[in-house]
């Protein structure tokens, strides 16, 4: 047996595909609206979430027996509030340009429901080891949804991934743009990132027909 | 034996074989099918959804015979190889077979392409969830081509129609299903995903974009202005149409939209087929004129300045509205869509009025948008539903009263 038991595998695995947070649980969806127009700051917000909720899912785990249950919402609070500082702070200081694209949506990592949930539903109840493999592995399944959202907008609505111009340069007519292609500008608009989230529940769901509730 | 009896015994054959509905598709179109349909959008009488949808389509065809005039009108009349029209709507200069041939080559493209990826993505749907192809894309894959500018690309076209039967109808479960118009939908697309193809003043005449370039490059061709008159308006320029050349037709603008003449005859025609619902139309024509009288008493009494930007479209004579943009043709074909539209007659009245008041509401006060009934008619079909629903309430509220007191 290696480092992680089946189940412990698990729990990394399963918020990946049938237990998606964004797409079967449809939590964090704002998030998910607000920063995937590119494909940079939907990575960023990624890691963000993967080191608030890895963390806080230990940290609440440990405190579990402690936390008087009237007030465990409150420490929840505290406990995301201080680590999504901190991630505040160091987007500041290293990469200034990216926090500012993010704005006030760090910030909200605070109300990020999935974060709230897996601290409730799973934190609350659990070791740490377990609530560090449950936390990685839903930040991983949001994380993954952001980048192919993010992905597709930032290709098909500015024709840049990363910033590189991998389908050529518009003004200059180079790459696919000599072929009369434009740049769709309804992609950077939100609702097509809600569109694009609802085609990839559609596709899932239609490939996994278990997950299709009545 | 006829071909009819033929093609019967072929249908008999192949019952089985997985692209039978295709063969149904084309089989109804020609001939009246030996089965009528038994739920849908439509229940009413001997007619089935295929010749509602065909009715439509005949009252289409003025605006679209009278469109490829126009485009090539638009297109001589910008490079300066003939006159604007002399002798109202029978003018010699417009009906020539030379205007007709540039609009029909076109057109047809157009046409082309919008029926054939709609149908295509409808038979692709029917095939693949095994039932009968449905009839829904045939009155869209008309409109679309009417209600976009004459130059658009057509893969950009081949994209908002695949997202429009997809996203807005096929999803919701086809024909009959769909909250949104889908020909109004793939416009919104196209508007929201390519606007530099769907405003402004090169889109509209054919040709235009490609002679800016040649002015730009050094060519001696002459500047055209090619903007629409709601366009023209936003910015506080003159206009110079007259209001016969607007209800005639003869001014630029998307494909068949232009000529509130024969779209009136369209509507006539839809009146008294008893296709389309004359409460909507008349509604949103009310509400137009009430919400246009309300901007040209704000700008008579002196509420708003005169330097304002708002000012030249809210000076508009408020029965202009009516003649200007594809308030018109939206009034008529699009917001009478049985399938969006409010059901019942009370809510058929506020949904129109609505469309029409908004129309205006938008057309006026946000230049991002110069035409207003698109998004209009879009936040109505959303509307519809609740609309209905409150008309059904009240009436089961006072129909209840009514026992109370009876009892009483």
């Amino acid at each position: 047996m290696g480092l992680l038991s089946k189940k412990d595998l698990k729990l990394i695995t399963d918020p990946l595909a049938d237990n998606n947070p964004v797409t079967i649980q449809v939590l964090g969806i704002c998030s998910a609206l607000a920063i995937t127009a590119e494909l940079e700051a939907s990575i960023v917000m990624s890691v963000a979430v993967l080191f608030v909720l890895g963390i806080g899912n230990v940290v609440i785990s440990l405190m579990r027996n402690i936390i008087p249950s009237k007030i465990r919402i409150i420490v929840q609070l505290i406990v995301v509030a201080t680590l999504v500082i901190i991630v505040d702070l160091v987007l500041k200081a290293y990469a200034y340009q990216l926090s500012k694209t993010l704005s006030v949506f760090v910030g909200l990592i605070i109300t990020n429901c999935i974060i709230m949930g897996r601290f409730e539903a799973f934190a609350l109840a659990n070791g740490p080891w377990k609530s560090f493999l449950d936390g990685i592995g839903n930040a991983f399944g949001y994380g993954l949804l952001l980048i192919i959202v993010g992905f597709f907008r930032e290709l098909l609505g500015s024709g840049t991934l990363l910033g590189f111009e991998v389908l050529g340069n518009p003004i200059d007519k180079t790459g696919v743009y000599a072929f009369r292609y434009e740049n769709n500008g309804f992609m950077l608009l939100a609702p097509m990132a809600l569109i694009t989230v609802g085609i990839i529940i559609w596709i899932q769901r239609s490939r996994n027909t278990a997950l299709i509730e009545d | 034996m006829g071909l009819k009896q033929n093609l019967h015994n072929f249908k008999e054959k192949n019952k089985d074989k997985k692209w039978l509905p295709l063969f149904n598709a084309f089989h109804t179109f020609l001939y009246a099918p030996n089965e009528v349909s038994h739920n849908g959008t439509h229940i009413k009488g001997a007619d089935d959804l295929k010749r509602t949808m065909n009715t439509v389509i005949m009252a289409l065809i003025p605006c679209l015979i009278f469109g490829m005039y126009n485009t090539g009108y638009q297109h001589y009349l910008a490079i300066g190889e003939i006159n604007s029209v002399s002798a109202g709507f029978f003018s010699p200069e417009f009906w020539t077979l030379a205007n007709f041939w540039v609009g029909f080559a076109k057109t047809l493209p157009l046409i082309l392409v919008s029926y054939g990826v709609g149908l295509g993505i409808e038979f692709i749907f029917a095939i693949k969830n095994g039932h009968e192809v449905e009839e829904g894309y045939l009155v869209t894959g008309m409109l679309v081509p009417l209600i976009v500018p004459i130059d658009i690309p057509l893969w950009m076209l081949a994209v908002a129609v695949i997202f429009g039967v997809v996203l807005g109808k096929e999803v919701f479960g086809g024909t009959g299903m769909n909250i949104l118009n889908p020909a109004l939908l793939i416009r919104a697309f196209l508007f929201f995903a390519y606007p530099t193809w769907m405003s402004g003043d090169k889109v509209w005449v054919t040709g235009a974009v490609e002679r800016t370039k040649e002015i730009a490059e050094g060519s001696t061709a002459d500047v055209i202005s090619g903007e629409t008159i709601l366009g023209s308006l936003a910015q506080g320029q003159e206009v110079a149409y007259s209001a016969w050349d607007m209800f005639y037709g003869f001014i630029p603008g998307s494909v068949g939209e232009t000529s509130t003449l024969l779209i009136l005859l369209g509507a006539l025609f839809l009146i008294f087929s008893k296709i389309g619902s004359w409460r909507i139309m008349l509604s949103s024509v009310l509400g137009a004129l009430v919400m246009g009288l309300i901007f040209n008493f704000a700008a008579d009494s002196g509420w708003i300045s005169e330097s304002s930007k708002f000012y030249s479209l809210m000076n508009t004579e408020f029965w202009q509205h009516l003649l200007l943009g594809g308030f018109a043709f939206g009034a008529i074909y699009m917001a009478t869509d049985p399938v969006t539209a409010s059901q019942t007659n009370k809510g058929k009245w506020i949904y129109g009025f609505l469309i029409g008041f908004i129309s205006i509401l938008i057309r006026v006060f946000n230049p991002a948008y110069p035409e207003g009934v698109m998004l209009a008619i879009l936040l109505m079909n959303v509307f519809a539903p609740t609309i209905d629903h409150y008309v059904v309430q009240g009436n089961v509220k006072r129909r209840l009263k009514r026992l109370k007191t009876k009892t009483a």
